[in-house]
């Protein structure tokens, strides 16, 4: 059997599985952003820091996202809309996912591309129809893959992907949110 | 042999009025002893079952004492003691025999869902007669959750079925049973410490299988077309609305793909062994059809649903066992049967030695290698 590379260390996660079925105070991780109000719809969110496995960690870097709204909202663009951020978790998500059971699997990925489009009614959120969600009301999510596999094991990985995603989860599950002023 | 009422009590006291097992009657078997009757492929009711096991510890004359409840077992010097309802035992070896189905397992927001729904577990459920008249919400589409669902709909009332992961099934396969297949193939065969994923398949959900005469496939395709409407799985209650899952779609996905996979085994199978002549073609069946929009909010308060099924699997009761050989899953810690107390051992468990381990005729070999063990062990000690 050649070797595949994908580029994913599967056995330290296979390791990691092993060790935090044992240990679940270990597995609870907090990400966390912080963000800054800029002018009108503009802000900055920037995450550097989280806590996993028992202790602080740092991000090599800190990383800065901007956000704003389109000119056809009234605003100036300096960067994508809230809501799309939501588009960029997902498919980095599953994407990452793909590359990970993919090498678990023994499957050698070429290039594995996804488009990913949201689609919204803004009059949720404008408050023009208390009947439409402020939210997408669905997504949808198309990959292209080149790969050593059969059509059948490629839609496998997509499935497998969606399986075990985060963000997956995150949006088609309901979760408890609660925002406070300190 | 302790039972804690009659021979085959869980049967008669545990299963709803429709019943029929999802083996065929060929496959029902114990050791010595077959189904005789006019209809192989059949599949036997709960009446039938009964007087099946029954029959069995007749012939075999099984020393069972009936009406005898185990309240405890410990641990001993020497060996255990039992506590019944009908006295103490002492004994060197135990084999807990007690299945994995002992009490629904229900999620844990229940109680949460207003009082004016009904709830039911399976054990509470014989037959539709018994629901109030209005909107049925079945929870989980395992072989239970489907067959009620199927049966509550034809009963006149609207369903909604909440689906999470599940196994899809034909009934029948290039003619024969699916369950001959598995049989056959020696997938059902394949043994605990072969199974990839032990933890895994242990867990596995029972296939959307249902016995009738008519040897139907009863999975989301047919539920959908009777009128079934398909949600995903129940995630929460948040003011008074059951929340459903979106990844609808990807847990239909699953099961096609896994249905496929094993229908290629099977393929593959007849064709190393010959097997192609006497079986129909090799068949693949739609999709799981994906609902236009699925809803994801119900509200309960509406008096759109008058009734919940909770049709989310079983578990084991091990509250009389005062040995600590129970995980924090509530699961008994063993390999094979033998676990990990001297001289304490288990049968009829999920994948306890082979895949067909809680089938009929799946006990014969497990019961064989355990006792083995057994047997072993009181000549050492």
């Amino acid at each position: 059997m050649t070797t595949i590379d994908n580029g994913v260390n599967v056995q330290a996660l296979l390791d990691a599985r092993e060790v935090l079925k044992g240990a679940p105070e270990a597995a609870q991780f907090t990400w966390r952003a912080s963000a800054k109000w800029e002018n009108g719809v503009h802000s900055t969110t920037r995450i550097q820091n989280f806590f996993g496995l028992g202790q602080e960690h740092s991000h090599k870097s800190e990383a800065v996202f901007t956000a704003d709204h389109p000119e056809v909202f009234a605003a100036e663009d300096n960067g994508i809309t809230p809501i799309e951020y939501l588009l960029v978790g997902l498919a980095s998500c599953l994407t990452a996912g793909v590359a990970s059971v993919a090498q678990n699997r023994g499957i050698q990925l070429r290039s594995v591309e996804s488009t990913v489009e949201g689609n919204h009614d803004i009059r949720g959120i404008l408050g023009a129809d208390s009947d439409v969600r402020n939210g997408f009301n669905d997504i949808k999510v198309t990959f292209t893959i080149d790969a050593d596999a059969s059509k059948e094991d490629i839609e496998a990985l997509v499935a497998q992907s969606q399986k075990r995603s985060a963000v997956f989860d995150a949006l088609t599950n309901p979760t408890n949110v609660s925002v406070e002023v300190a | 042999m302790l039972e804690r009422g009659e021979v085959a009590n869980s049967w008669r006291r545990e299963r709803w009025d429709s019943l029929r097992l999802l083996t065929p009657n060929w496959q029902s078997r114990l050791p010595g002893h077959r189904y005789e009757g006019p209809d192989p492929d059949g599949y036997m009711t709960m009446g039938e079952v009964i007087e099946f096991i029954e029959r069995f510890a007749t012939v075999t004359r099984a020393p069972v004492r009936t009406s005898t409840n185990v309240t405890s077992v410990r641990r001993t010097d020497d060996g255990y003691r039992v506590t019944t309802s009908c006295g103490e035992i002492r004994c060197r070896a135990v084999v807990i025999a007690s299945g994995a189905c002992n009490r629904p397992a229900v999620p844990q927001f229940t109680a949460a869902v207003p009082a004016s729904v009904v709830q039911l577990t399976p054990f509470d459920y014989r037959g539709p007669s018994w629901l109030p008249d209005g909107g049925v919400l079945v929870v989980g589409a395992s072989a239970t959750g489907v067959q009620l669902a199927a049966e509550l709909k034809r009963s006149g009332r609207p369903v909604i079925l909440s689906v999470g992961e599940h196994v899809r099934l034909p009934r029948l396969y290039r003619g024969r049973d699916v369950l001959w297949w598995m049989d056959a193939s020696g997938v059902w065969d394949q043994r605990h410490d072969e199974v990839d994923d032990l933890t895994r398949a242990r867990r596995l959900p029972s296939p959307q299988l249902v016995g009738t005469p008519e040897r139907r496939t009863l999975d989301l395709n047919a539920l959908a077309t009777m009128g079934v409407e398909l949600v995903g799985r129940w995630a929460a209650v948040r003011d008074g609305s059951a929340l459903f899952s979106g990844g609808l779609r990807n847990v239909f996905s699953l099961a096609d793909l896994k249905m496929r996979r094993l229908l290629d085994t099977f393929d593959e199978w007849a064709r190393a062994h010959g097997r192609d002549a006497e079986v129909d073609p090799p068949e693949r069946f739609a999709p799981t059809q994906v609902p236009e929009s699925a809803r994801w909010q119900l509200d309960l308060r509406s008096g759109e649903i008058r009734t919940i099924v909770w049709a989310t699997g079983y578990r084991p009761d091990y509250g009389w066992l005062d040995v600590p050989v129970v995980d924090t899953k509530g699961q008994l810690r063993h390999e094979g049967g033998v676990v990990d107390s001297p001289g304490l051992y288990a049968l009829g468990l999920p994948v306890l030695r082979r895949r067909k381990s809680t089938f009929i005729h799946g006990i014969e070999d497990d019961a064989r290698e355990v006792i083995d063990h057994l047997t072993r062990y009181l000549a050492l000690s």
